[in-house]
């Protein structure tokens, strides 16, 4: 059976914020930072955007662009490790906003920046199993860094979602496959009621996000007797503009298939988004017959790789939702005053 | 406001989900049962609103009710909706960029939460529509 991606949407606040400017107020080179990091600015939500607001918006572009009846969706699923609340889903926000409810199933799902892709593969599974219809899978996170941290260079807010389905005159492209490396690794994490993640350090690079990266992207492509030459695009999750280059290069994936997917330099890491963010932008410019090498990553830690096909029908519904470049044109920068207002970081008794 | 208020006009608030009368062509947001114009020969169907409009006339909200205040200043508007019906929204982003006239759409944001530990309200609002 073939299974699939029916549409894709994706959504970007307009607010940014420079790494120059968080740069200022701590006293860190900006230069430095930028050519380390290879990221120039990062999202900011506006005051009244969470993942909840934006994963309603990833998904409405989603339906837009597909053009299919709601009601037809059977499972919800959203990625996040920026849920609004501790207890009471996101997925049922989403399901009411985009008219799919009451006939479904859904759940929230987190794991770091990857919760999205295992959304997808859940998606997958219900679909391929004759459970459901249409699987909603959706990114979505306002991520935060802890004030003068280097995440907070890049802690960026956006989401994408992507509807599965297993009708083959719909699909836009193909999903021949999916491979995921997992282990207990402490990478990254934040506890339960702290407002700020806690990393290894050094430690979140090596054994956190290149041995799972490399190892998933391997297992596939030995899984489907692929090479990096038979694919004409590849995206790696993207927590800088730097891990995902290297990444590719490990694996033997050059600069111009890695090119149209790093979004991250102009939005930063958009977490649970940011995977799936590279594989919107790329779906807006690859051709029918395009393949795409996809691999998430989230810290705790586990890889998600995905081999995916480009359709005929990916020129037909391209243009009836707004593309990334459009999302991320024309941002309105804050400085870091306006910032901290905008991501809490100053409470209101 | 009442949770279970808010709960009840969950498909109006996210969805704008009104009413449109076959009979005479009228729309209603917020919904009603019965027509204003066709009284009981009236024939109402459920409508979902396409979202675009344009501004009336508005305000632009410096001191707000408890909830909003973090989001000041904002305009808040009242907005013609394409299909007819009239309502109030905030209109998102820079309060300066608000005139009479501008086109409007709808998009899906925090209305307001009550307090650290009450229920987060989504909702409705609307931004220029620059496409
Ligand atoms: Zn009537």
């Amino acid at each position: 059976m073939t299974i699939g991606i029916v549409s894709y949407g994706a959504y970007v606040p307009r607010y940014r914020i420079k790494v120059e400017e968080i740069a200022r107020l701590w006293g860190d080179d900006a230069e430095i930072l930028k050519k380390g990091l290879m990221v120039l600015e990062k999202s900011v939500p506006a005051l009244d955007e969470d993942a909840a607001t934006i994963a309603v918006e990833a998904a409405r572009s989603a339906l837009a662009r597909g053009a299919f009846d709601p009601s037809r969706i059977g499972a919800v699923y959203t990625g996040s490790e920026s849920h609004p609340y501790a207890v009471k889903p996101t997925s049922t926000i989403v399901a009411q906003a985009v008219g799919a409810t009451p006939d479904l199933t859904a759940a929230d799902f987190e794991f770091a920046c990857k919760a999205g892709t295992a959304a997808v593969q859940a998606c997958m599974g219900l679909v391929s199993s004759g459970m459901v219809d249409l699987g909603l899978a959706i990114g979505a996170d306002v991520s935060q860094g802890a004030p003068s941290d280097a995440l907070e260079y890049t802690a960026a807010a956006g989401g994408v979602a992507l509807v599965i389905g297993r009708n083959e005159s719909e699909l836009c492209a193909v999903i021949e496959d999916t491979y995921s490396f997992t282990t207990d690794t402490p990478d990254f994490w934040r506890r339960e009621g702290q407002p700020y993640p806690e990393h290894g350090g050094r430690f979140t690079g090596e054994p956190g996000y290149f041995k799972h990266v490399t190892n998933a992207a391997k297992g596939l492509m030995k899984k489907l007797d692929t090479k990096p030459e038979d694919y004409d695009y590849a995206v790696f999750h993207q927590p800088n503009g730097k891990f995902p280059r290297n990444a590719a290069k490990m694996l033997g994936f050059s600069k111009e298939q890695i090119a149209p997917g790093l979004v991250v330099t102009k939005i930063g890491n958009t977490y649970s988004g940011s995977c799936m963010m590279g594989l919107a932008a790329t779906l807006d410019q690859a051709k029918p017959g395009d393949r795409i090498f996809m691999t998430a990553f989230g810290s705790g830690a586990g890889s998600d790789s995905f081999s995916i096909t480009v359709t005929d029908r990916i020129e037909e519904i391209r243009d009836k939702a707004p593309k990334v470049s459009e999302l991320i044109r024309d941002p309105i920068y804050l400085d870091y005053g306006q910032y901290a207002k905008h991501k809490g970081k100053i409470r209101f008794a | 406001m009442s949770v279970p208020r808010f709960w009840r006009n969950l498909g109006s608030r996210y969805n704008l989900e009104g009413t449109h009368c076959k009979e005479c062509g009228e729309y209603y947001y917020p919904p009603r049962d019965t027509c204003v114009n066709c009284r009981r020969l009236g024939k109402i169907e459920a409508y979902k609103f396409k979202g675009t409009g344009e501004v009336v006339t508005f305000t632009v909200i410096h001191t707000a009710a408890e909830g909003f205040e973090e989001q000041t200043p904002y305009a808040l508007a009242i907005i013609k909706l394409d299909e007819g019906p009239c309502l109030t929204s905030q209109i998102v982003g820079d309060p300066e960029k608000v005139h009479i006239g501008l086109r409007v759409r709808s998009v899906f944001r925090k209305l307001g939460s009550d307090g650290e530990r009450g229920m987060i309200y989504y909702g409705t609002k609307f931004i220029p529509d620059e496409a």
